[in-house]
C-alpha cells in the first residue's frame, strides 16, 4: 500500500527573501496586540474578573429575553447581560461582580433563582468571588511567564543560548498575538483560554526546536555554507513535516471547534490559532531570528565529531 | 534494527495489551462490571464534576475572624487578672490581631506581666518601659490554631453534608485556609450553601433585666454584658424587641448538646434539644438559680427567643420555639447536631453543572474526539500508505494507553481533559511523521532501505525527545497553576506526551520490523 499524496522532492522556497515582511507584519500585529489589550482590554470571564454566569434552559418553550431582565433588573443586582445562544430557549445570563465581597456574589445567584421562577433548568451555574479572581489571574500570568523561561532555558542546554532566544522571542510572539486576537474579537477570556495559550507555547516551541534541530545538524553537516542558505535549507527539508503535522493537529482541533460545545469553544479558537500563528512563528520568525544572532558554528560543530563517531561505531 | 531483542517484543507487547485490558472496562457500564469476575480491572476514568453533574464549592475558613473572637473574649480575663492584681491600666482594647493596653504606674509593669502572663500560656505578653503594652498569639499557636480550626471545619462541613443525604460527597483541604466541596450529582446547591454558610453557635445566656437596650445603647452598658439583635423573623413578627441586653457570660453553650430534632408544640415547629450529662447539671443549675428570670436563646449572636424560666429545668433536654417554618426547623436541628463551625465560612467559588449538560458535554466530547481521531487515521493513511496504518495502529494503543493510565490513576476526566485527548491525539503523530519524513530524506539520500529505515528512527530520536519534553513542560505548569478541569487537561496532555512517545517509537518499530521479516518487501513503500 503506497501513499496517495506525496511531496516528492525538497521545495526551494527562498524563505529568508520572505523573513523581513515576516518580521515586519510581526512586529506589526504584535503592536496592535499591546495596544488593543492595553486600550480595549481583554473580555474577562467570570473566572478572573469575578460575577456569576449562569446558563438556563427555559422548559416551556422559547425563552423571553426581556421578561427574564425585567425580572432581573428588578431585583437591583447590577446590569445582568442576557444572551441567547443554542436552542432559542437556552440563554446565557451573567451578573457582574456584587459590591460586598465574596458573600454577596452567592446571594445574588440566590436572588436570581428566585426572581426567575420555576419552569427553568439550570444546566450551569459559576460563581467566582474577587478574591479567587485576582488569584487566578496572578496564577495565570506566572504560569505563563514560567513556561515562557522554562522552555527558553531547555532550549538554550539542548542548543545553544542563541537558539534559546529565538525560541523565546518567536513564543512570546505568539502569546502575544493570541492575546491580541481575543482583545480584537473580544472574545471571552476565560481559564481554559489560559490553558490553549499554554498549550500553543508548547506546541509552538515544539515546532521551532524541530527546525532548530535541523538547523544545527546542517551546520555540522555543511560547515562552510553560508548561514542565509542554512537556515533556507533546513526550513525546507522539514518543510513537509511541518505542513503535515500542523494538518493533523489542526483537524484534531477543528473536530474540538465544531462538535465540541459550548464550553470549548474560547478553548479551541485560540488552540486554531495558536496552531497556524506558531507554525508562522517557527519558519518566519524563529529560524531567520538566528541569522541576526548568529550561533556560534564552531561550538555547535565540535560534539559532532564525537557523536558521530560514537554513532558510526555502534553496532 | 532488524534485530529486536525477544524480552523487548514482549515488553511492548505487555504493555499494549495492559493498556488496552485496563482501558476495556470503560466501554461498559458499571452494572456489567460488577458481575465480572474480580481478576477483570474494574476502574474506569472518574468523570468529573462537569461531565457527570455536580456541585464544585470552594470556601474559606475565616480564622482570623474567629480569633479576633477568642481575643474579645480574653479581654475579659486581661481585665479581671489586672483588676485582681490591682493594677491599674486603661485603653484596654483589640486592635488588629493584639489586645492592647497601657499600664499606668511604671513601677507595676513587671507585676502586669507575671500575672497576664497566666491568662492564656498562646498568648505573648510585651509591655514597654512606657507602660504600653500588647499581648498577641505566637506564630505557632497561631499556625496550630489554623490547622485545627480548617480540620475542625471538615469534620463538621462533613456532618452537615452527610445529614443532606448528599451521596459520595468529597471534601478535601485545600491550601492554607480553604475547603474544597464537591457534590456529584447536586444540581441545586442552595440548600447546601445556606447550611454551609451558618456557624452555627448556640448559647444560652441570661437576659439582663436592670437596664433597658436604650440605656444600654446611650453608653450605660453594664461590664460583662453585650447587645444583641433579635432574629429578623422574630423581631418583625410578633413586634417583640429588637434587641436584648444579655450577660456576656454563658450559662451553656450548644456543644454540649447530644441530639437535636425538628418536631411541633401548638401546631408551630419547633426544635427540640437534648444536653449530656455534665451540660445537663449546668443548665439545671443555672435554670434553679435564675427562675422567674429570661434567658436567651442566642444563634450566631442573634436571639432567637428568650423565655422566662419558671421553673428549674433539670430533666437536661428543651425545646427552642421561635419563629420557625417546618424547614428551617429542621435545618437548625440538623446544625445542631452537626455541632458549630470554630470560624465562620465564606463561599469563595461556586461551579454547578446541571445533569443534562453534563451528559450533553460528555457527547459533544465523545464526537468531537471520534471525529478528530478518524480524520487524523485518515490522513496518515492517505500521506503515508501502509506506514500511515501502522501509526494508526500506534494511535490505536496510544489511546489504550491514555485511558488506561488514567483510569489506574483515578484521574478525573474533565470537558477539558476530552479536549486534551482529541488534541494529544493530532499531536501524538507528529514522532511518525517525523521518523517516516526523516525516512524518505534518507531514501532521497541514496541510502539503502534498511539503513534509511534504522537512521530514520535514530536521527528522528533526538528531536522527537526535544519537542515532547517542552510539551510536558508546559503540561507540568498547568497542573500546578490550574483549578479542576484545567488541571483534567493538564494531566491528560501530559499522559499522552508520555504514552504517544512509547508508541510512536516503539510499537510503529516493532510492527515496521514484523513487516520487513514478514513480507521481504524489496523498497520502502513511501
Amino acid at each position: 500500500m503506497r501513499p496517495l499524496i506525496v511531496i516528492r522532492r525538497t521545495p526551494k522556497i527562498d524563505f529568508m527573501r520572505l523573513h523581513i515582511a515576516g518580521f515586519a507584519f510581526s512586529i506589526l500585529l504584535g503592536i496592535v496586540s499591546i495596544a488593543l489589550f492595553l486600550s480595549v482590554g481583554l473580555n474577562y470571564g467570570i473566572d478572573f474578573r469575578g460575577g456569576t454566569l449562569i446558563e438556563a434552559r427555559v422548559t416551556t418553550g422559547p425563552a423571553d429575553l426581556g421578561a427574564m431582565r425585567a425580572k432581573l433588573d428588578a431585583l437591583h443586582i447590577g446590569e445582568a447581560s442576557l444572551q441567547g445562544f443554542g436552542t432559542p430557549s437556552d440563554v446565557l445570563i451573567r451578573l457582574p461582580e456584587q459590591p460586598g465581597g465574596d458573600a454577596a456574589q452567592m446571594h445574588a445567584v440566590e436572588l436570581a433563582r428566585q426572581a426567575l421562577g420555576g419552569g427553568i433548568d439550570y444546566r450551569r451555574v459559576e460563581v467566582v468571588g474577587p478574591s479567587v479572581g485576582s488569584e487566578l489571574v496572578r496564577a495565570g500570568v506566572i504560569a505563563t511567564i514560567l513556561a515562557l523561561i522554562a522552555i527558553a532555558i531547555y532550549v538554550w542546554f539542548r542548543f545553544e543560548w542563541q537558539f534559546g532566544v529565538g525560541a523565546m522571542i518567536s513564543t512570546v510572539h505568539d502569546v502575544v498575538t493570541t492575546v491580541g486576537l481575543f482583545a480584537i474579537f473580544q472574545l471571552e477570556f476565560n481559564l481554559t483560554t489560559l490553558a490553549a495559550i499554554l498549550t500553543i507555547a508548547g506546541y509552538s516551541i515544539n515546532d521551532t526546536v524541530v527546525i532548530y534541530d535541523r538547523v544545527r545538524e546542517s551546520m555540522r553537516k555543511y560547515r562552510t555554507m553560508p548561514l542565509r542558505e542554512l537556515i533556507n535549507l533546513a526550513l525546507n527539508e522539514t518543510l513537509s513535516r511541518t505542513i503535515l503535522t500542523v494538518s493533523t493537529t489542526a483537524l484534531a482541533v477543528l473536530s474540538l471547534l465544531i462538535f465540541g460545545g459550548e464550553v470549548l469553544r474560547g478553548f479551541s479558537i485560540a488552540m486554531l490559532w495558536g496552531i497556524v500563528i506558531g507554525t508562522y512563528s517557527s519558519l518566519f520568525i524563529a529560524a531567520p531570528l538566528l541569522y541576526y544572532v548568529q550561533p556560534n558554528r564552531r561550538s555547535i560543530a565540535k560534539p559532532a565529531e564525537t557523536a558521530g563517531v560514537r554513532a558510526e561505531g555502534a553496532p | 534494527m532488524l534485530y529486536f531483542a525477544q524480552w523487548k517484543i514482549a515488553l511492548i507487547l505487555a504493555v499494549c495489551a495492559l493498556g488496552v485490558l485496563l482501558s476495556a472496562p470503560n466501554l461498559f457500564n458499571p452494572a456489567l462490571l460488577a458481575s465480572l469476575p474480580s481478576f477483570v480491572p474494574h476502574k474506569q476514568v472518574a468523570l468529573g464534576l462537569d461531565l457527570r453533574g455536580g456541585s464544585y464549592l470552594l470556601l474559606q475558613v475565616d480564622v482570623a475572624a474567629a480569633q479576633r473572637e477568642r481575643l474579645n473574649s480574653l479581654t475579659d480575663s486581661v481585665r479581671n487578672v489586672l483588676r485582681d492584681a490591682k493594677i491599674g491600666y486603661t485603653g484596654l482594647n483589640v486592635e488588629g490581631d493584639a489586645i492592647v493596653f497601657a499600664v499606668r504606674d511604671e513601677d507595676r509593669i513587671e507585676d502586669a506581666r507575671t500575672a497576664l502572663a497566666k491568662v492564656d500560656p498562646d498568648l505573648n505578653v510585651s509591655i514597654d518601659s512606657d507602660g504600653s503594652g500588647n499581648m498577641r498569639f505566637s506564630t505557632v499557636a497561631t499556625e496550630a490554631r489554623r490547622q485545627q480550626a480548617v480540620d475542625q471545619s471538615i469534620e463538621i462541613i462533613r456532618r452537615r453534608i452527610d445529614e443532606t443525604g448528599t451521596k459520595e460527597p468529597t471534601i478535601q483541604r485545600e491550601g492554607q485556609d480553604r475547603i474544597l466541596v464537591q457534590l456529584p450529582g447536586v444540581d441545586n446547591p442552595e440548600h447546601v450553601k445556606a447550611l454551609l454558610g451558618r456557624t452555627a453557635k448556640l448559647t444560652f445566656q441570661l437576659v439582663d433585666t436592670g437596664v433597658s437596650v436604650d440605656d444600654a445603647r446611650r453608653g450605660r452598658l453594664p461590664p460583662g454584658d453585650e447587645i444583641l439583635p433579635a432574629e429578623e423573623g422574630r423581631a418583625t413578627r410578633a413586634g417583640g424587641p429588637t434587641a436584648y441586653v444579655v450577660r456576656k457570660r454563658v450559662m451553656v453553650g450548644g456543644d454540649t448538646l447530644v441530639d437535636a430534632q425538628p418536631s411541633f408544640q401548638n401546631n408551630d415547629p419547633v426544635v427540640s434539644f437534648r444536653f449530656d450529662t455534665a451540660g445537663a447539671k449546668r443548665f439545671g443549675d443555672a435554670t434553679r438559680e435564675n427562675v422567674g428570670k429570661p434567658f436567651a436563646i442566642v444563634l450566631d449572636n442573634k436571639v432567637i427567643s428568650a423565655p422566662v424560666i419558671r421553673e428549674p429545668i433539670l430533666g437536661g433536654s428543651g425545646i427552642i420555639s421561635g419563629s420557625f417554618t417546618v424547614q428551617t426547623a429542621s435545618d437548625l436541628a440538623l446544625l445542631l447536631r452537626a455541632g458549630a463551625l470554630p470560624a465562620p465560612i465564606t463561599i469563595l467559588e461556586e461551579r454547578t453543572v446541571g445533569p443534562d449538560l453534563g451528559a450533553d458535554s460528555v457527547h459533544a466530547g465523545t464526537v468531537a474526539s471520534i471525529v478528530g481521531v478518524a480524520l487524523v487515521v485518515v490522513f496518515m493513511v492517505l500521506f503515508y500508505g501502509l506506514f500511515g496504518v501502522f501509526a494508526d495502529v500506534a494511535l490505536f494503543f496510544n489511546l489504550c494507553m491514555m485511558l488506561g493510565a488514567l483510569s489506574l490513576l483515578g484521574a478525573t476526566l474533565t470537558l477539558p481533559g476530552i479536549a486534551g485527548i482529541a488534541l494529544t491525539m493530532g499531536m501524538a503523530v507528529d514522532a511518525n511523521v517525523l521518523i517516516y519524513e526523516r525516512i524518505r530524506e534518507e531514501v532521497r539520500g541514496g541510502r539503502s532501505m534498511l539503513s534509511a529505515l534504522d537512521a530514520g528512527f535514530k536521527r528522528a530520536f533526538g528531536t522527537i525527545v526535544d519537542s515532547h519534553v517542552t510539551t510536558l513542560v508546559a503540561g507540568a505548569l498547568l497542573y500546578w497553576l490550574g483549578s479542576g478541569p484545567v488541571k483534567g487537561f493538564a494531566v491528560t496532555l501530559s499522559i499522552g506526551v508520555l504514552t504517544s512517545l512509547f508508541s510512536a517509537i516503539l510499537v510503529t518499530r516493532l510492527l515496521i520490523v514484523t513487516w520487513l521479516r514478514r513480507s521481504k518487501p524489496k523498497a520502502i513503500p513511501l
